[in-house]
């Protein structure tokens, strides 16, 4: 029983971790991304069409993590190269990728999907209770581990990492020392688009295996949350992602538990509960203005026009 | 290839007026390659987009009952987001105001009097306000982004309308429907000229709202501390103005004018509450308030503009068989293209050729 519902929580988990991943990368260079709703909703249409063409999910998790990735660009588009406003270009992410994926998933809506098999390791997985749980995933739940690794180790240890944090934090200092610093933001939006199509694919081939107009449902949305909850690092980023993620089934139990006692709570209001606890959470993080202030990066959102 | 920017010396007038034009014509282009790829004759299928709906008296009717809410939320937004606040949860507001301003019509469906009708109104503007005063009140007080928590209140406020009509305001006689009672004719917004169609009073709320916020933001002097604060809070500060007191002021103004859209539309267009109401209303707002180029009398004619899409989606659908989804594609490429096409406003764009040094290149 607890090992099912731990299992529950991780794959309601990794989707949010994989897409607070790949914004945290892209707003520590300074690039505030308010698109990842609609990155993943185009990962998670780009998997489930790819995944029913081929009849391979492991296609389908490279077609979301190319989907979000390209789709990434057209922000990048606006926002680095014709200095257009990274708010207002977020959202018309958000809101054309919500289009565009319900027209191409349109003719799919209602087909069986395939889903992703889990990857077993032959005595790993026989560990008593966390055996299971760790040690039979599917791809893209390792790969969500590896990168919270990945991605510590790269900012903090490499020298790549150090330049990324160095633009994030003063635009102009990084370019005065000779970094290209829109390159490096091309980068860094590629590399948030890609985590957040993948942690669509995620959605569509392993947590619901179909395809389901809106099925992110916020999630991007949470996941931009969770880097301000991480104050934008990594392995605070897997934290919060399980406490997000339990909160969700958590509802889920209590639906059904309190069903099962005779209890009447609407399902509604247990349905709200992801998205209050988010709100409590920012409130919990943010009120204190200087740690806030400490620690987000100094040129997150704002614009940058090399000087010549 | 590459693409530079060169800053111009003052905004470009010529193109302050061109670029929301050649956002729509890049829009229609990509709209016609869109169309041609789907199988269909674009010039047809843009036909039946964009103009079929212009001509019938009814249906202009309806491009006004779209058109309302969208210009509604949408003015309230642009002071938002000229004096830097970014509410995007206008829809969460839009459906609290449907929510607050039906509660005379949902619990005394017998009160016929002709009071109930401003009542409904003002409790709609009330409930707005007050739920877009939830994000105000958590950025003054504990520093917390607007953006998300605004968004966040959009669902929560969705369930909130979803559990009522399936629980305690559902219609006992409505045939087990997740729906209230019909509202009676005096909690009704009255049509506008009802010979020859369905359009109602909200069409006029909208126009007024966006003509005062346009003397608000030209000739008054709260205008100017919306302009200044959102250009830089520091300098507002030092003319005396309160980037605080705006959080509020904005807010709580584009959280009246959306729940004043919600009630209006309930009530105007779908006389009684249901689990949806809008097609996206508050999203879109964005859009128009964008495309207007935040300025009000700029917002009355973009949201006759996406209102069309709407239309012409759900006309599209009828004659050519393409599915609505295509006006939500519109509508976010419309976006896209505005903001590309703002950036001439304030830059010149030159590409460079390989083989160019950027000095090279003069002009």
């Amino acid at each position: 029983m607890f090992e099912a519902i731990l299992l529950t929580v991780i794959t309601a988990s990794t989707p949010l971790v994989l897409a607070a991943l790949g914004e945290l990368v892209t707003e520590r260079s300074g690039v505030l991304n308010l698109g990842v709703e609609g990155m993943m909703i185009m990962g998670a249409v780009c998997a489930f069409v790819a995944a029913q063409l081929t009849g391979s999910p492991y296609a389908g998790i490279l077609a979301g993590i190319l989907g979000g990735g390209i789709f990434s660009l057209l922000f990048g588009f606006l926002t680095l190269t014709l200095v257009a406003n990274q708010v207002a270009t977020g959202l018309a992410l958000t809101i054309l990728g919500l289009g565009l994926s319900g027209q191409i998933g349109e003719a799919f809506v209602g087909q069986p999907g395939i889903k992703l098999q889990p990857i077993v390791f032959p005595l790993l997985s026989d560990i008593p209770f966390f055996g299971r749980v760790l040690f039979s995933q599917d791809l893209i739940f390792y790969l969500s581990v590896a990168l919270v690794i990945g991605i510590h180790w790269f900012l903090f240890k490499s020298r790549t990492g150090l330049k990324l944090r160095a633009i994030g934090d003063s635009h102009s200092s990084a370019h005065a020392l000779g970094i290209n610093v829109i390159r490096t933001r091309y980068l860094a939006v590629m590399f948030g688009g890609a985590c957040a199509g993948l942690a669509g694919a995620q959605l569509s081939l392993v947590y619901t295996p179909q395809w389901v107009e809106n099925m992110s449902a916020g999630r991007g949305w949470i996941a931009l949350a969770l880097v301000v909850f991480a104050s934008w690092r990594p392995w605070r980023i897997l934290a919060g992602g399980y406490l997000f993620g339990a909160v969700g089934i958590g509802q889920l139990h209590a639906q059904i538990l309190a069903q099962n006692l005779g209890i009447v709570i609407p399902s509604q209001f247990l349905s709200a509960l992801p998205y209050a606890a988010t709100i409590v959470v920012l409130i919990i993080i943010s009120h204190n203005r200087r740690t806030t202030l400490i620690n987000t990066p100094a040129s997150l959102g704002k614009p940058f026009v090399p000087d010549r | 290839m590459r693409i530079e920017l060169q800053k111009r010396a003052r905004v470009s007038t010529l193109f302050s007026v061109l670029s929301p034009l050649l956002a729509l014509a890049l829009t229609l282009l990509f709209g016609a390659i869109m169309f041609w790829l789907l199988g269909k004759n674009p010039v047809s299928a843009l036909y039946s987009f964009f103009i079929e709906p212009l001509l019938e008296v009814w249906s202009l009717h309806e491009l006004a009952i779209k058109a309302a809410p969208l210009i509604l939320i949408a003015v309230g937004l642009s002071v938002c987001y000229r004096s830097n606040n970014w509410n995007i949860g206008a829809e969460g507001q839009f459906t609290i105001g449907a929510i607050t301003g039906s509660i005379l019509p949902v619990l005394y469906p017998a009160w016929h009097s002709p009071m109930i009708l401003p009542l409904m109104l003002i409790l709609g503007m009330l409930g707005g306000a007050l739920y877009a005063g939830i994000p105000a009140l958590l950025k003054t007080r504990f520093n917390t982004n607007e953006i998300l928590t605004s968004l966040m209140l959009v669902y929560i406020a969705q369930l909130y309308l979803d559990w009522l009509v399936r629980g305690p305001w559902r219609d006992p006689q409505g045939n087990n429907f997740p729906i209230t009672k019909t509202f009676q004719i005096e909690a009704v917004v009255p049509e506008i000229l009802s010979s020859s169609g369905r359009a109602h009073w909200a069409f006029i709320f909208a126009i007024v709202a966006a003509v005062a916020l346009w003397f608000m933001m030209r000739f008054m002097l709260k205008g100017f501390e919306v302009s200044v604060l959102g250009q830089s809070e520091r300098a507002g500060r030092f003319a005396g103005f309160s980037a605080r007191r705006m959080v509020w002021f904005s807010m709580l103004l584009s959280g009246a004018l959306a729940g004043l859209a919600g009630i209006s539309e309930v009530s105007g267009s779908i006389g009684h509450l249901q689990p949806i109401i809008s097609p996206g209303y508050g999203f879109t707002a964005i859009i128009v308030a964008f495309l207007g180029r935040l300025n009000p009398l700029g917002i009355i004619a973009s949201g006759l503009v996406l209102a069309l899409t709407y239309l012409g989606g759900e006309a599209a659908q009828l004659s050519i068989g393409i599915s609505d989804k295509v006006s939500r594609v519109f509508q976010g490429l419309l976006l896209f293209f505005v903001l590309s096409c703002d950036t001439l406003i304030h830059y010149r764009i030159r590409l460079i050729f390989s083989g160019m040094k950027t000095g090279e290149v003069k002009g």
